[in-house]
């Protein structure tokens, strides 16, 4: 048995390899921008939020990717996509479709990258105005905590901010 | 079918005082162990035509003209824990030039760009798992974290496999490289031979006379349970 590859940060430059037309890196295509194709099927919504450190601070250098089931709960190739976070207000928007239920409650699966994070962050944004109590993995985060996973609706538009590191702090997850 | 689970003591400790920013970003609690399923078990798949013809060249992918420095050719082999090859997988490379600068609007170093370089690569590996990117070898630089910290010379590597649960992303370093024994990054991981694993060796075998030298870095991701039957006795 060979051991896997340790992890190592990302770093405050990630966004020349994994979206360089946000660095300014020119001659290569985007690879990410678009989560779902522009036909894809099922309700348009918008995701926004922010990262917060220990301290309070936005992370500005963070990107977060996402893999989501397709709107009728079965995780198509395609609906895979990148967001930075907004190098002066912090901000990452994601707009997509809202995944359908598979085995449990709707949710989009991040993965969050940045300088400081050794290891890759995973973590679950589910719905508010969706039936979350039977989630086989949400049932399983103790209860004060669940609140961290769920977005909140205005509109069409859902919140999720993330915190990595003491009061509120997100769940993240081995899996 | 699942993955093995991944061994965090073999990983970068989250938290380390001696990389500074990991003190305010690494989470507190521990990650919550939960099952696999489905979120887990997919993962994206990327075709051939997202990648342009010359992602793999960083010596002639942002020009004008070719970049300064040591050309090298950084190849290797994606396998998982079992050894099997993971074919058709993105590889994404980014790096600082041979001077240690990053095009990057937040690198301020006071060390040049260089027009002929971008510092940003990809590709999907072959049939057997393999993966080979041309670029020069980047320069050391320093960063904010002590008096005089540098980091040694790296390639940043991110690697997808055939499922979420496989998600890698890590750094490269180069044999022989001092800096790499005083670095606060590559000393999170804990053990001695985890780090021998991100440092690629001079590849004399790989190298094309009178053209560029190699280095070659493998890569080994999450490999699967060997449980052969779903609830076999």
């Amino acid at each position: 048995m060979t051991k896997e590859t340790p992890s190592q940060t990302a770093g405050p430059f990630i966004h020349i390899g994994l979206a360089p037309e946000v660095a300014d890196v020119d001659g290569m295509r985007t690879l990410g921008t678009r989560i779902v194709p522009t036909d894809a099927s099922g309700e348009r919504i918008c995701i926004e939020g922010t990262i917060r450190d220990g301290a309070g601070e936005l992370v500005k250098d963070a990107m977060i990717e996402f893999w989501q089931a397709d709107a009728t709960g079965h995780h198509a190739p395609g609906h895979w996509g990148r967001a930075s976070a907004d190098f002066d207000t912090g901000l990452w928007t994601l707009k997509t479709v809202k995944p359908g239920a598979g085995r449990g409650a709707p949710h989009i699966t991040l993965y969050i990258l940045a300088r400081g994070i050794n290891i890759g962050l995973h973590t679950r944004l589910y719905f508010a105005d969706e039936d979350n109590a039977a989630d086989p993995v949400l049932v399983q985060v103790p209860e004060p905590r669940r609140d961290t996973l769920i977005a909140q609706r205005k509109g069409t538009t859902y919140r999720f901010d993330i915190v990595l590191q003491g009061d509120g702090e997100t769940v993240f997850f081995d899996a | 079918m699942s993955f093995l689970p991944r061994d965090r003591d073999w990983h970068p400790r989250p938290y380390d005082p001696r990389y500074k920013t990991s003190t305010t970003r690494a989470p507190s609690q521990p990650p919550l162990r939960i099952g696999q399923t489905a979120s887990e078990l997919t993962g994206p798949i990327f075709p051939a035509s997202d990648i342009g013809p010359l992602d793999h060249d960083l010596l002639a992918n942002h020009g004008p003209g070719n970049p300064i420095g040591e050309r090298i050719a950084v190849h290797g082999r994606v396998t998982d824990e079992n050894g099997r090859a993971v074919p058709h997988t993105l590889v994404e490379i980014w790096q600082a030039n041979a001077g240690g600068r990053y095009r990057h609007r937040n690198d301020h170093y006071l060390a040049p760009l260089d027009p002929g370089f971008g510092g940003c690569g990809r590709m999907l590996t072959d049939a057997e798992g393999r993966y080979r990117f041309l670029t020069v070898k980047p320069g050391a630089y320093p960063w904010p974290n002590g008096p005089n910290t540098w980091r040694p010379a790296h390639i940043h590597f991110s690697v997808f496999g055939e499922a979420f649960a496989q998600r890698l992303v890590t750094q490269m370093y180069f044999e022989g490289d001092p800096l790499i024994a005083r670095c606060p990054i590559v000393s999170t991981i804990p053990d001695p031979r985890a780090i021998d694993l991100l440092i690629a060796p001079l590849d004399m075998d790989a190298a094309t006379p009178f053209d560029h030298l190699a280095y070659r870095f493998d890569i080994v991701l999450r490999g699967r349970d060997a449980t052969p039957f779903e609830g076999a006795p």
